[in-house]
């Protein structure tokens, strides 16, 4: 797209920017104090400088927690992008099977996420919970709060369960918003079904996809309420995520500074990642 | 190559139709020679792109038939009826060269590289886009994306017909004489029947040899653009052909002769019936000229455009536009107009009495 | 292989409706019940834990408080978002890159860093406690996926189209309300669809920054969390109660989804 450099365009994102920036400065300003001090409690603070970072990063308990934090985002993108990009694609058009679908899918998403946990919690139970009871009749041995290959399977298959339809929806509405004439060439040009594919709806959906990924990949990788409520980080610390962790130590043992400084390092993380795959996606961008 | 024929068609977007607004095209009876350049000419909602894409293949009709060289197409694919379309803004392939693109159609259907390659050159040096052949089609500016759109329709050796709707809405000004007379210069070149829907006068008038004029939903004239210019069938032609638009005045009849604020107007028409419910004289303000007798009016405004002078006058029965060489004295104030006999016709409720 | 398209999204629903169907199992049974015993629907079919929430006045107000503070931040993160979205997608400004990407790196940080500082700066603005508050909070995350959810679908949008507009003759505004909302419909509708969804399940902040007139049925929720341990019925059936408006949300924006690219003749 030829974009035309006008300078007047801020006064259309100064709404934007205030309401956001009101909100994220306070905090921020906050967080980065901790990050860089000590507290021994009544509000008494001694300066530490990077000794909370330094701590933090060379870590085995941090590193482990990256590790399976890493692994399950990977695993997680991995099901989710694919699998709702094609339901998107075998979804109706229109008729009364739309309202049906987007109803029906969008129930999952809309479920406070500790109920969430908590129902796959009792689900996954082996004596009382459908997905336990069925699994366990069925002849595997079953134990999600035991046994650890069990616990990643339920906590995969419970986000699976949440957060695919949020892909589902936004590819489908990127879908709806092709316009019929590429279509109609592409059937003159007597395209196949995977041509169509490839050459007008993956590059329109593009940034819709991208928004998804980038979506998934951040939520899933500061995933709290939904395992910590399923398997409290267990059995031991097999699903204990990054964001668990975080919360352990800054509750449990009261180190702010060390929470301050690592919740930092976490949102660097995030950042960066989002900040490559972003550059990579809109590379095309700036040459089209 | 074909001779297209469409047989009663009709069609409705609607389920169930209550009443002639429902459908989108009424009774189109219609036979395009073979290697014509047609324009489907008409104002927005009328039809056209509708017809369009039934002639394409991309729409069923409701009823009717569409038959290429007499042989029943309705039910054919547009693959099937191997036609090409252009449409109103560019539809290229975004990841695609410029060459891809073009190749595209061409690989679809199944042909060897070498051939491919030596006919996509063929039309890009047709299309003046072989510099570009290698460049990203996303790249290009909207005339060379319409001008890859075109190529991929032209690629295909074999296309019957060439359909183009509004293909120069996103065009820049200054380049849609450049590409409307390229697509003049195709159509005298490869001699394929291209059919060209427009709502702009201009674009119809000098792309094509018979123009067809859509009115909602109904073909109301078909003929060359002189034809449609000197003897509009009906008003709505008079009125939308030509700028100024033709000058259409109510009038009464008596004992067979026309009569506008009590003056009798000899026309070209012959008054048979008189059971019309509405009738009207149509002029156009070539055709008007100042005199010592005849309508009565009052002039409000003189214009000069260089070209001509536009009066704009009034009389008891409405606004009458005369259109008279720039050089010529104009009276002011009161004045008679006489019309030209051999252009006014009488229409009666809207159509020509001939 | 067309004929069976329907499958894929059959399946899929099948699966999303199992442990819903769970949860209305639950909404129906004792907390003993569900404990104790593994059945597929109730055996001993109670209204117990919907009557309890109809009738307890702090379920039924916290449903209200929320419905009105969601309400409130999704009308105002679209209408913010929209003409920022409009200015990302078509224009070339001083930092543009770089400020839509700052906008998303506010969904970065995990919301348990905010709490604390968001009551603390709420309360001193004198906002605590109000629905406001929660709105305009939630703001900060809500407004980034709005902004970018929308230059998405923006962008999809030939520019060509805005020119021609132009060329017709249109005023800058009515252009924008007549001519170009309508071709990013499916964008709006899911982009409402989702600030509701997310406003709706925030509840950190939903329950730090209030305590009674704005309260929450977040905070409610994680009530039922209570010394005697969860109280499971009453869960499941407020967890059954919560999908509603949001389902009744995505109902009323079906078509704007379905619809989408809704190109008058220009």
């Amino acid at each position: 797209m030829n974009k035309t450099i006008n300078q007047k365009a801020w006064l259309f994102v100064i709404p934007v920017f205030i309401l956001v920036a009101f909100n994220a400065v306070v905090p921020l300003m906050t967080v980065v104090n901790y990050a860089f001090q000590e507290t021994f409690g009544n509000n008494v603070f001694t300066w530490e400088g990077t000794r909370w970072f330094k701590q933090i990063l060379r870590s085995d308990r941090f590193h482990s927690a990256l590790g399976r934090q890493f692994l399950f985002t990977g695993v997680i993108l991995f099901i989710q992008v694919p699998l709702g990009i094609a339901i998107a694609l075998t979804m109706p058009k229109k008729g009364i099977g739309v309202s049906v679908c987007l109803v029906l899918m969008s129930m999952p998403l809309l479920i406070p996420w500790n109920v969430v946990g908590a129902m796959w919690n009792i689900i996954a139970l082996p004596e009382i919970g459908l997905l336990g009871h069925t699994l366990n009749d069925l002849g595997f041995d079953y134990n999600f709060t035991q046994q650890t290959g069990d616990a990643w399977f339920t906590t995969i298959l419970m986000d699976v369960w949440h957060w695919t339809s949020l892909v589902v929806l936004l590819s489908y509405a990127g879908l709806r918003s092709i316009q019929p004439a590429y279509y109609q060439a592409a059937e003159i040009d007597g395209a196949n079904r995977w041509a169509v594919f490839r050459h007008i709806e993956l590059p329109k959906m593009k940034k819709v996809l991208t928004i998804a990924i980038l979506l998934r990949f951040m939520d899933s990788f500061m995933i709290y309420t939904e395992p910590f409520v399923l398997t409290g980080g267990g059995p031991g610390n097999a699903t204990a995520f990054l964001s668990i962790d975080l919360v352990k130590m800054a509750l449990g043992q009261f180190d702010l500074g060390p929470a301050a400084a690592m919740s930092l390092i976490y949102f660097f993380i995030v950042l960066l990642v989002c900040w490559v795959f972003y550059n990579l996606m809109m590379r095309n961008e700036a040459q089209g | 190559m074909s001779k297209i024929t469409l047989d009663n068609l009709s069609h409705s977007y609607l389920d169930k139709q209550n009443s002639d607004a429902d459908w989108a095209l009424r009774d189109i009876n219609l036979d395009l020679q073979d290697g014509g350049a047609y324009a489907l000419l008409g104002p927005s909602g009328c039809g056209k792109t509708t017809l369009l894409n039934i002639i394409s293949g991309l729409l069923n009709p409701t009823k009717g038939k569409v038959l290429f060289d007499d042989k029943d197409v309705t039910s054919q694919t547009p693959v099937e009826r191997n036609i090409a379309q252009i449409f109103q803004f560019p539809v290229i392939y975004d990841t695609m060269t410029v060459y891809k693109n073009l190749a595209f159609p061409l690989k679809n259907r199944g042909m060897i590289d070498s051939e491919i390659d030596s006919r996509v050159k063929e039309i890009a040096e047709m299309l003046e886009l072989t510099k570009t052949l290698n460049n990203r089609a996303s790249g290009l500016t909207a005339d060379g994306k319409q001008k890859i759109s075109l190529g991929r329709g032209l690629a295909r050796s074999n296309v019957n017909v060439i359909m183009f709707d509004e293909p120069l809405t996103v065009i820049d000004p200054h380049l849609k004489w450049v590409l409307r007379s390229k697509l003049k210069e195709l159509h005298q070149k490869i001699n394929k029947t291209m059919i060209y829907v427009t709502h702009d006068q201009t674009e119809a008038l000098t792309f094509a040899n018979q123009v067809v004029v859509m009115h909602e939903g109904q073909l109301v004239q078909t003929g060359t653009p002189v034809e449609l210019f000197e003897k509009p069938k009906h008003t709505f032609v008079g009125h939308f052909i030509g700028s100024p638009g033709m000058n259409i005045l109510p009038c009464q009849i008596q004992s067979a002769t026309p009569v506008i604020d009590g003056v009798k107007i000899s026309t070209n028409s012959q008054i048979k019936k008189s059971n019309f419910s509405k009738t009207e004289i149509g002029i156009r303000p070539e055709f008007v000229s100042f005199s010592k007798e005849g309508i009565p009016v009052k002039v409000l405004k003189v214009s000069n455009t260089g070209r001509h002078k536009i009066i704009d006058t009034e009389c008891k029965s409405g606004k009458i536009k005369v259109l008279s060489h720039p050089s010529k004295d104009i009276p002011s104030g009161s004045a008679f107009l006489s019309f030209n006999k051999k252009y006014t016709y009488t229409y009666g409720d809207s159509w020509i009495i001939e | 292989m067309k004929k069976y398209k329907w499958l894929v999204p059959t399946i899929y629903i099948l699966f999303l409706m199992l442990p819903i169907y769970w949860l209305l199992n639950m909404s129906f049974k004792t907390t003993t019940e569900i404990i104790n015993t593994y059945s597929l629907w109730p055996q001993k079919f109670t209204f117990e834990n919907y009557i309890t929430i109809f009738t307890d006045n702090t379920w039924y107000t916290g449903y209200l408080n929320s419905i009105y503070y969601v309400v409130m931040n999704t009308i105002l993160s679209v209408v913010a978002a929209l003409p920022a979205a409009y200015a990302f997608s078509r224009y070339k400004f001083l930092g543009d890159k770089h400020l839509f990407f700052w906008l998303l790196t506010n969904r970065m940080a995990p919301p348990a860093v905010f709490a604390l500082p968001f009551f603390q700066f709420y309360s001193s603005i004198n906002l605590f406690d109000t629905h406001v508050a929660v709105a305009l909070s939630h703001c900060l995350f809500n407004i980034p996926l709005a902004v970018w959810i929308l230059e998405g679908f923006i962008s999809a949008v030939p520019k060509e189209l805005d020119e021609t507009a132009y060329v017709d003759g249109y005023a800058f505004w009515r252009f924008f309300f007549k001519i170009f909302i309508p071709t990013i419909t499916a964008g709006i509708g899911i982009t409402m669809f989702f600030c509701f969804m997310f406003s709706w399940v925030e509840l950190l902040l939903a329950k730090t920054l209030t305590a009674v007139a704005a309260k929450p049925i977040a905070a409610t929720m994680t009530r039922t969390v209570s010394t005697s341990g969860y109280e499971l019925g009453l869960l499941a059936a407020a967890g059954s109660l919560t999908i509603i408006p949001g389902a009744i949300v995505i109902y009323f924006v079906r078509n704007y989804i379905a619809k989408g690219f809704a190109l008058g003749r220009v």
